[in-house]
C-alpha cells in the first residue's frame, strides 16, 4: 500500500478491558446461582434507588436540568475537535503537559514513562474509570510499578484480587464480614480482632493508606470533567482521598477520555447538580476539586493530562449510538437495572457494567466482536435505565439500534457454526417465518385455522410445559397457555356485522374531545381513590 | 364514533377473550367498531430483537390495512404495540428508506390509543361501575407494564379504571415499577436473568392475597401466568378489559382453567 490514503478516515476501535469475556446469558447464568451476591446486590441497589428517588424529586427542575445536560453534551459532541484544541491550549498556558493517546497501550506507555521520568516504582491512585479500562495497574505491575488504589471500595477490590463490579461501589458484591476477612488476610499489621463494623474498617485503611499519601511522589488520577474554557480538570468524590492524591505528591498525572470535556465554566454548575444526585443520593457530594494548572509552591509541579480516544471517535462516528458519550458516569442507569441487579456488574465483562456497558463496549470495541455483540440483548428494554439518566441517553433506543447492527453483522458472517442447533440459526429461521406471516392478515387467518402448536405440544392439563430448541429458555421458568381454539381474527369474520364504506368527512374531531376531557384523568384517579387504598402513583403526565 | 380496532398479533392469536372484551366496552358505550381485517402485528418483536429488515414489510402491512378504513381513532388493548407504533414504525419505514410510509406510519400512530387512555382521555370515562357497569366481586392486584408507564406515561389509568369497578378490592404490589423480565425475545434468549425477574414479581403478586393479577399487556401477564402457573399458584393473570368487560349479568368467572374462559363478547 501507498502511504498516502484518501477518502474517508479509517474509524478505529479501541481495546483493553471493554469486552465481554463470555456471551451475556451464559455468564449472567453462573452469576445468578450466586445467592450472596444477588442479596447484597438487591439490598445496596434498593437502597441506593430510594435515596437518589428523594432528592431527584425535591428539585422541580429536575427535568429541565436534565434537557440542560443532554444539550451540552450534544454541543461538545458537534464541535469536539474545536473542544479539544480550546482546553489543550488553555492546560498548556497554564502550566500543564497535555499527552494523546490513541489507544489503551499508548496511553499506558505515556503514564509509564512519566512515572519513570520521577524515578519512582509506586504510585497512588484515585478511582478512575479511564485507567481501568486501558488496564493500567496490570501494565505497570508487568513494568516494575505498583499502583495503590487509594478509594476504600477500589482497595478492597484490589486486596483481594478481584475486579470492581459497579462504577460507583466497585465493592457492591462484598458483604462487611467479606471485607473485614480481606483485610484480615491482606493488610501488614492489622489487629487480628479486627471487627466487621463499617467504622472499623475504614479506620484500618486510613491507618495503611496515610503513609502512602505522604510518601508518594506521583500520583494517577481519571477526570469527571474537563473545562475548554479555561483548562481546567475536576474530580467529584465522597472520601477526601482523591483530595489527597491531588494535593501531596510532586507529579500528577490524570487520565481523561475526549469525551469528558465541558465547553466553558458555567457548564459546570448544570453538572455539579446532576452528578451527586443522581450517583450516591446526596444533594451534594463531599469532595469537589478543580484545579487548573500549576501553582507554584502549592500542590502537584509537574501535571500532566492524557487524552484518550481508545475507540471513542468510532462511537461518535454512530449517529444513533454517539449519545453514550454524553455518560458522567454516575451509575443511576445500573442502580436502578434490573436486569443488572440479577446478573452483578462482572456478567458485563468491560471494565463498563450495567445498561451504560450494554451500550458502550460494544460501540468502544467493535459489535463484531463475538461476546460484546451479546450485550446489547441484555436487557428487557423495561426503560427504567432512560428515565434515571441524568443526561437523558436515550438507552434503550441505542440497544435497539445495536441489536440491529449485531444480526447484520451475523447476518453477512453467513454461516452458523452450530448448524441447525446454532441459536443464531434458530433465531433467523424463527423471524424469517414470523415476518412471512405478519406481512399478510390473510396468511394470519390461514395459518391460526391450523393452530398447529396446541395440538403439537399441549399436555392433559391444557399447558404447554416444554417446548424444543431456543424457545426452550421460556419453558424453562413458565408454561404457556394452551392457545385458543379460534383466533380473534376468524371469530369476527364470522360474527361481526359488517360495516359499510364511510367517507373520511364524517370523522369526529379528536383533538377537540381530547381538549374538552382534559381534566377526566385527575378525577378519575380521585374517584378510584374514594374507594379505597390510596396509590402514590402519580396520575398526570410527567415530562420525559 | 367510529373505532378501528388493532387487536394485536399475541391477542389475536392467543387471547382473543381480551380483543372480545374490548369490542364489549366499545360497543356498550354505544360506538361502531371495525376490524381492519388486513392487520397482523406492529413489528415489534423483529424491531426489538434487531430484525430490521424483516420489520418493513410488516410495518407497511400494518399502515396499509388500516389506511383501508375510514375511522375516527384507532384503540389496541396494549401500551407496548401503542407504543410501538409510534416509536418504532416510523424508524423501520426510514431504515428501508421510505419516508412516505414513515410520515403515514406517523399519522396513524397519532390516532391509535391504548384502551384506558381512550376511555378517559378521549371518552371521558372515570368511574367504570356507573358508566360501564363493571362488576367484578374479587380481590385484585396489578403489573403495571414497562412500555405503558414509561413510554406512553399512562400513570395509574389502567389501575383507576380497575379501582372504580363494583365489588373490586384492590390492592397495591411492591415495586410496582419493576420490569416482569418478560421483554420479548430476552425472555428466552436470556432466560435465566428473565426467569429470576419473574420469580420476583410473582413473590409480589403472592404477597398482596390477590387472587387476579390484572395488566394492561397480554405479552407480560403470560410471562407473569406462565411463571404463576408453573408454580401451582392458584393466582390468575387478566387483563384489565376482561374485568370492565365483566357485569352483574354476565359476569366473568375466574375458577376452572381461566385460559379458556371468555368475557360476556358481544
Ligand atoms: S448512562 Fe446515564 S445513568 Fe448511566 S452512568 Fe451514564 S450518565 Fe449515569
Amino acid at each position: 500500500m501507498t502511504a498516502v490514503s484518501l477518502g474517508m478516515p479509517r474509524v478505529y476501535h479501541g481495546e483493553g478491558n471493554i469486552f465481554e469475556t463470555e456471551a451475556f446469558p451464559k455468564y449472567a447464568a453462573k452469576e445468578l446461582t450466586n445467592e450472596q451476591l444477588r442479596a447484597n446486590l438487591g439490598f445496596a441497589t434498593h437502597k441506593i434507588r430510594t435515596k437518589r428517588e428523594h432528592v431527584v424529586g425535591e428539585l422541580p427542575d429536575w427535568q429541565g436540568l436534565r434537557t440542560a445536560g443532554s444539550m451540552i453534551k450534544q454541543r461538545v459532541m458537534a464541535n469536539l475537535p474545536e473542544y479539544l484544541e480550546m482546553f489543550e491550549k488553555n492546560f498548556t498556558a497554564a502550566g500543564g503537559h497535555v499527552h494523546w493517546a490513541r489507544n489503551a497501550e499508548e496511553a499506558n506507555q505515556i503514564a509509564l514513562d512519566l512515572i519513570r521520568a520521577e524515578g519512582v516504582d509506586e504510585v497512588i491512585k484515585i478511582k478512575s474509570m479511564a485507567t481501568a479500562e486501558t488496564g493500567l495497574n496490570e501494565y505497570l505491575r508487568e513494568n516494575g510499578v505498583e499502583a495503590i488504589e487509594t478509594d476504600l471500595a477500589e482497595e478492597i477490590v484490589q486486596l483481594a484480587d478481584d475486579r470492581p463490579s459497579h462504577i460507583l461501589v466497585p465493592a457492591i458484591h462484598f458483604n462487611r464480614t467479606q471485607i473485614r476477612d480481606i483485610f484480615l488476610k491482606k493488610i501488614d499489621g492489622v489487629s487480628v480482632d479486627l471487627s466487621n463494623d463499617p467504622a472499623d474498617l475504614a479506620e484500618a485503611s486510613r491507618i495503611r493508606l496515610r503513609d502512602k499519601f505522604l510518601q508518594s511522589k506521583v500520583a494517577v488520577s481519571g477526570v469527571n470533567f474537563g473545562i475548554a474554557e479555561t483548562g481546567s480538570l475536576s474530580i467529584v468524590e465522597s472520601e477526601g482521598n482523591g483530595r489527597m492524591c491531588l494535593t501531596l505528591p510532586d507529579t500528577l498525572i490524570s487520565f481523561m477520555g475526549i469525551e469528558k470535556l465541558l465547553p466553558s465554566f458555567e457548564d459546570f454548575e448544570v453538572f455539579l447538580q446532576l452528578l451527586p444526585r443522581s450517583s450516591t443520593g446526596e444533594r451534594m457530594n463531599p469532595y469537589t476539586s478543580l484545579w487548573t494548572g500549576v501553582t507554584p509552591g502549592d500542590g502537584p509541579q509537574n501535571m500532566h493530562v492524557i487524552l484518550i480516544d481508545n475507540g471513542r471517535t468510532a462511537v461518535l462516528d454512530d449517529e444513533v449510538g454517539r449519545q453514550a458519550l454524553h455518560c458522567i458516569r454516575c451509575s443511576a442507569c445500573m442502580n436502578v437495572c434490573p436486569v443488572y441487579e440479577r446478573a452483578g456488574g462482572h456478567a458485563y465483562g468491560s471494565t463498563y457494567p450495567g445498561p451504560i456497558g450494554a451500550i458502550l463496549s460494544p460501540q468502544l470495541g467493535g459489535i463484531e466482536n463475538e461476546y460484546n455483540s451479546s450485550l446489547p440483548f441484555a436487557s428487557s428494554l423495561c426503560g427504567a435505565c432512560y428515565d434515571a439518566c441524568p443526561v437523558k441517553i436515550n438507552i434503550p433506543d441505542v440497544l435497539v439500534h445495536l441489536r440491529g447492527k449485531a444480526v447484520d453483522h451475523e447476518k453477512a458472517q453467513g454461516d452458523f457454526k452450530g448448524g441447525k442447533k446454532d441459536p443464531h440459526y434458530q433465531m433467523d429461521a424463527m423471524m424469517f417465518g414470523a415476518k412471512q406471516l405478519f406481512s399478510s392478515g390473510k396468511l394470519m387467518s390461514l395459518a391460526e385455522k391450523g393452530l398447529p402448536m396446541s395440538k403439537l405440544v399441549t399436555g392433559k392439563d391444557h399447558k404447554i410445559s416444554k417446548f424444543p430448541g431456543l424457545v426452550g429458555g421460556w419453558t424453562k421458568y413458565r408454561d404457556i397457555p394452551e392457545p385458543p381454539k379460534e383466533s380473534f381474527r376468524n371469530w369476527w369474520k364470522k360474527e361481526a356485522p359488517k360495516a359499510s364504506r364511510r367517507d373520511s368527512s364524517e370523522r369526529v374531531d379528536i383533538q377537540a374531545l381530547i381538549e374538552q376531557n382534559k381534566g377526566k384523568v385527575v378525577e378519575a384517579h380521585q374517584q378510584a381513590e374514594q374507594r379505597g387504598q390510596t396509590i402514590a402513583h402519580p396520575a398526570e403526565e410527567k415530562e420525559q | 364514533m367510529r373505532i378501528a380496532l388493532f387487536s394485536t398479533c399475541i391477542v389475536d392469536g392467543m387471547y382473543p377473550k381480551v380483543a372480545k372484551a374490548t369490542v364489549d366496552i366499545l360497543e356498550r358505550l354505544g360506538h361502531e367498531v371495525v376490524y381492519p381485517q388486513g392487520q397482523t402485528c406492529c413489528s415489534q418483536m423483529h424491531v426489538n430483537s434487531g430484525y430490521f429488515d424483516d420489520a418493513y414489510p410488516i410495518v407497511k402491512n400494518h399502515v396499509e390495512s388500516f389506511e383501508e378504513w375510514d375511522f375516527d381513532v384507532a384503540v389496541a388493548p396494549s401500551g407496548s404495540c401503542v407504543a410501538s407504533l409510534g416509536h418504532q414504525q416510523p424508524m423501520i419505514a426510514r431504515h428501508g428508506g421510505n419516508e412516505d410510509l414513515a410520515k403515514r406510519a406517523e399519522m396513524l400512530a397519532d390516532r391509535t390509543f391504548e384502551l384506558s387512555n381512550l376511555l378517559i382521555d378521549v371518552l371521558g370515562i372515570t368511574n367504570a361501575s356507573e358508566q360501564l357497569g363493571s362488576y367484578f366481586p374479587h380481590h385484585v392486584t396489578f403489573h403495571s407494564s414497562c412500555h405503558g408507564m414509561r413510554l406512553l406515561h399512562l400513570g395509574t389509568r389502567q389501575q383507576d379504571l380497575l379501582r372504580t369497578v363494583e365489588g373490586l378490592e384492590y390492592t397495591q404490589i411492591e415495586d410496582i415499577d419493576q420490569c416482569c423480565g418478560f421483554g420479548g425475545t430476552f425472555s428466552f434468549k436470556n432466560a435465566d436473568t428473565s426467569g429470576a425477574m419473574v420469580a420476583d414479581k410473582v413473590m409480589h403478586i403472592e404477597k398482596t392475597g390477590a387472587s387476579v393479577c390484572a395488566g394492561g399487556d397480554v405479552s407480560c401477564l403470560m410471562n407473569i401466568g406462565g411463571a404463576l402457573s408453573r408454580k401451582k399458584s392458584d393466582v390468575r393473570t387478566l387483563h384489565f378489559a376482561e374485568i370492565l368487560a365483566s357485569t352483574k349479568e354476565s359476569p366473568l368467572k375466574i375458577d376452572g382453567p381461566v385460559s379458556l374462559s371468555i368475557a360476556g363478547g358481544k
